[in-house]
């Protein structure tokens, strides 16, 4: 089972990273672009998942306990099938 | 002293927390890798050096701060062992959840290598007592993930329980905005737990101890420590 984890820095939390981005972009005359937030994303596979609930269940606890730290940071989990 | 040194795959700073360690104490601490589940009998300091643990993959700290290890290290810290935490060290804290808040990618997204002035704020702690309340010291910084953050909550917690032992400042003590290198909510460099066991500190104090270093500044964290865990013993 593939399954897709999304990590994106909550929002209020400065991201000079993104920040650069968004920077760079202007300086590339790509406008347009109000503002630009770096995240972070994880392409997983799953192993004898066959129901789709474990498997969001076990993605979670990944991301709750490693993939993200949620003091800054929100995930979303998509299971893709 | 029986101080305990991690050791994690990307650590670089190990060698020399184990001189300053041994130079201040007498005695050389044990240097314990990090797939040990035990910290050797009789450690009354651990310390977690600075360097790039995992090379900084996922989050600076993020891997090391699960290894196992790190379980030994919550055991004894909840006993009140002393747990010192220098740069990715401090990191390394955070993501293990020994000390709240996040080192951020600095403001303005330069990785630091120079000598800043820190205002200790308070001397009546196992890791200040070598110095004076106000007493400014300099020495070096060495991150590009440095810049202190944590929510309203945690850093009106933080100041109201005078848990910020260290601040960036200029070198008269003045807290400004050009001498917070890194951004740090509140020029934040070290901060302590509540019991006040657990120091992290984004500066290398162990690498201003020695006249051939320049300024030696950094070894009043050291003797202060050594003569807590004396009168300790």
């Amino acid at each position: 089972m593939k399954a897709r984890v999304t990590v994106t820095l909550k929002s209020g939390v400065l991201d000079p990273q993104g920040k650069a981005i968004e920077g760079a972009l202007r300086s590339l005359g790509i406008d347009g672009v109000a503002s630009v937030r770096q995240g972070k994303l994880f392409d997983i596979e799953i192993e004898n998942a066959e129901d789709r609930e474990k498997a969001e269940a076990l993605l979670r606890q990944a991301a709750d306990k490693l993939l993200a730290n949620t003091v800054i940071e929100n995930y979303h989990v998509d299971v893709i099938g | 002293m029986k101080a305990a040194v991690l050791v994690f795959p990307g650590i670089n700073r190990e060698r020399d927390m184990a001189r300053t360690l041994k130079l201040v104490s007498g005695r050389a601490p044990a240097m314990v890798w990090h797939a040990e589940t035990e910290l050797p009998q009789g450690t009354d300091l651990v310390v977690i050096p600075g360097g790039f643990s995992y090379g900084d993959y996922l989050r600076c700290g993020a891997i090391a701060a699960r290894s196992a290890i790190m379980d030994a290290v919550r055991a004894f810290a909840a006993k009140g062992g002393l747990v010192l935490g220098v740069c990715n060290g401090f990191q390394i804290l955070c993501e293990a959840g020994l000390l709240p808040g996040v080192l951020m990618r600095n403001a303005q997204l330069k990785f630091i290598c120079r000598d800043v002035y820190l205002r200790v704020e308070r001397s009546d702690t196992a890791f200040t007592s070598g110095y004076n309340a106000g007493q400014v010291i300099k020495v070096p910084v060495a991150h590009g993930e440095g810049n202190y953050i944590a929510d309203g909550e945690t850093i009106a917690r933080l100041e109201g329980e005078d848990r910020v032992l260290f601040r960036y400042a200029a070198p008269d003590g003045m807290i400004d905005p050009d001498w917070n290198h890194n951004g740090a909510m509140n020029a934040i460099a070290g901060i302590m737990n509540e019991r006040g066991n657990v120091l992290g500190m984004m500066p290398h104090p162990e690498n201003h101890v020695e006249a051939v270093m320049g300024p030696t500044d950094g070894r009043g964290l050291f003797a202060g420590l050594a003569q807590h865990l004396a009168q300790a013993a």
